[in-house]
């Protein structure tokens, strides 16, 4: 009996320690590229060759990062990614905020002030989330033409807005269908208007969808780099476009650990969110996909 | 007609109807419908309006400058002649049935062994999602790293002593497109170990009870009660990842330019490259139809089922 026990016991204790190593192995793999990126971004040139991809640097150094952030060369110029960096932000900030305001709205106006139709116009919106952008390209560089915004951040910020709605206003609407409709009936009652009540009823218990809706746009935003790269000239491009633009400028040795800088200046903004507010990260990206 | 007045009313709730509505309370009926008339208009224009203007430009001649001499079908006929729309199309197959089966096998694995109340479960979830929340061009600019022959993970091996060690995919153009595989799995198993992981933890405790009372084996339980239970999320997960598929463009750019030759191009590189740089307006517009089409393929079945078990549910 005792011996059954025991022998139970080492079973599942083998069993207990292959798990967390399959589980530690596959952290490994997940984790081992970030840390390649931040070994190799911290070493002297003379260091890569020689050296593997692990081996830790002998002499670390920031120097990568200085010229990668001021002046490592994307293409013709050679400004490094600073600039770019201040591009993006002054991109994603504007068209987050707008985005985000305006699927509110929506979100509100679509659960709260059901009319004929409501369901069919999210319909409408809601394809937006699917379409690949490559099929709106050319007419958008057209009315980006047209509307005198071509190659300017104004432009970018149009687009990213015109084609981030349909997501906030998914994550709006899905929240606030959840809302209970009594409150809303009552002070309809009692003469309230469409504003007041966004204001006064709505908004206040909002903070958890904002969050989530921001912080999805700001990822989406910062990380785009098909409408970067088809819809800005060369001082308005956003980070991810320049950090291509720097890999692959070939003019004397290759600067590997250049590169990997530029790749972490580009990586930081979404991974500190990432790191402060996972939760919500992870809300946005099942929203649409899990019931609910 | 139904006055425009009666819409969140509870039934039961009178509303007060007194003649005539006034202006005022009749602006307040239009109001939320003006709310959302920018909305509506911009997705009339820039999502449906785009899509026929694409499928216009789609019919016509236009190279450097949209024109609208219209040729009827024949730049789709000059795709499916095109040796490199073929080969972008196969590798799209190639590419996206084994990002997605590898995705969610390793994601229902890890999710599965996650869920075996580990110990630092937060952390290692934090960690194996982290990657989702990087730009492809990022990902990319590290795997092509590491990928690297001379210098990244081959010539790691090799330094250890295996001198024979071979992993040049990167520059071997039969295998280019798997390195894609490589680099998107990473950057998305964690996401679908998280889908899964939030089914798991929705299946209710008692069917697995049940099962134990009844003495199935562990392995048993979950292959027969705990996985088919997860069918909604292998089914959006499954269109999830195959839309990432349909759209990777920035991975490809940066990890394999679509190279050696464009042996690892995908429809998105062939659509940028011909309507941007090759100046082949009319032929890029018919191959972002037909991107549209397989998004379309695979977006309705989807939707179907959506809308039929939230009728029946």
């Amino acid at each position: 009996m005792d011996n059954v026990i025991r022998r139970r016991t080492i079973g599942a204790r083998v069993a207990r320690f292959s798990l967390y190593a399959v589980l530690i192995l596959a952290a490994l793999f997940y984790l081992m590229p970030l840390v390649v990126m931040l070994i190799t971004s911290v070493k002297p040139l003379e260091e890569i060759t020689p050296g593997t991809l692990l081996s830790l640097p002998r002499e670390p150094t920031l120097a990568p990062w200085v010229k990668a952030w001021g002046e490592a060369c994307t293409g013709m110029r050679c400004e490094g990614v600073g600039g770019y960096f201040y591009n993006s932000i002054a991109i994603v900030v504007p068209a987050v905020l707008i985005s985000t305001a305006i699927g509110a709205l929506n979100g509100y106006a679509l659960t709260k002030w059901r009319f004929k139709g409501s369901e069919l116009v999210f319909a409408l919106m809601l394809f937006g989330c699917f379409i690949p952008f490559q099929v709106v390209l050319l007419p958008m560089a057209q009315t980006l033409g047209w509307l005198g915004l071509s190659s300017s951040r104004a432009g970018l910020i149009l687009v990213h807005v015109v084609f981030g709605i349909a997501f906030t206003t998914l994550f709006f609407r899905n929240f606030y269908v959840a809302v209970p409709t009594e409150l809303i009936s009552a002070a309809k009652l009692d003469g309230a208007g469409f504003f007041r009540i966004f204001w006064r009823i709505l908004l206040p218990v909002s903070a958890p969808i904002v969050v989530v809706s921001v912080i999805w746009q700001f990822t989406q935003i910062w990380n785009d780099f098909l409408f970067g790269v088809a819809f800005s000239a060369h001082d308005t491009q956003p980070v991810t476009v320049a950090l291509n633009n720097l890999v692959n400028t070939s003019t004397g040795a290759k600067e590997y650990n250049v590169d990997m800088a530029a790749a972490m200046i580009a990586a930081l903004p979404t991974l500190v969110v990432y790191v402060l507010a996972g939760k919500y990260f992870v809300r946005g990206l099942t929203a649409g996909s899990v019931k609910g | 007609m139904k006055p425009a007045s009666t819409p969140a009313a509870r039934p039961g709730v009178i509303v007060p109807r007194a003649g005539r509505p006034s202006p005022a309370a009749r602006f307040q009926d239009w109001l939320p419908r003006l709310v959302l008339s920018p909305s509506i208009a911009i997705s009339l224009f820039f999502v449906y309006g785009f899509m026929l203007w694409t499928f216009i430009l789609s019919l016509t001649s236009s190279r450097m400058l949209p024109s609208y001499e219209f040729v009827g079908f024949a730049q789709y006929a000059r795709l499916m002649t095109s040796d490199r729309w073929w080969v972008a199309s196969t590798n799209l197959v190639v590419f996206g049935g084994l990002f997605v089966a590898i995705c969610l096998v390793l994601g229902l694995l890890l999710a599965i062994l996650l869920d075996q109340r580990i110990r630092q479960e937060g952390a290692l979830r934090t960690l194996y999602l982290y990657p989702m929340a990087l730009s492809f061009i990022v990902t990319g600019v590290v795997w092509k790293w590491l990928l690297n022959p001379g210098l990244g993970i081959q010539a790691m091996v090799r330094g250890w002593g295996f001198e024979n060690f071979r992993f040049d995919w990167l520059v071997d153009p039969d295998m280019a497109v798997y390195t894609l595989v490589i680099a998107a799995v990473w950057q998305a198993s964690g996401f679908v170990m998280a889908l899964f992981l939030a089914g798991l933890r929705g299946i209710d405790d008692s069917i697995l009870k049940a099962a134990q009372l009844d003495g199935a084996s562990l392995p048993r339980i979950y292959w027969r009660v705990v996985i088919p239970c997860l069918r909604p999320v292998v089914f959006s997960a499954v269109m999830i990842l195959s839309h990432i598929a349909i759209k990777s463009f920035d991975l490809v750019v940066a990890l394999t330019g679509g190279g050696p030759g464009y042996a690892s191009d995908l429809p998105a590189t062939f659509m940028y490259a011909h309507a941007f740089t090759r100046a082949q307006i009319g032929l890029g517009s018919a191959s972002a139809m037909l991107m549209l089409g397989g998004v379309l393929a695979i977006l309705v079945p989807y939707l179907y089922s959506e809308l039929r078990s939230r009728r029946h549910g």
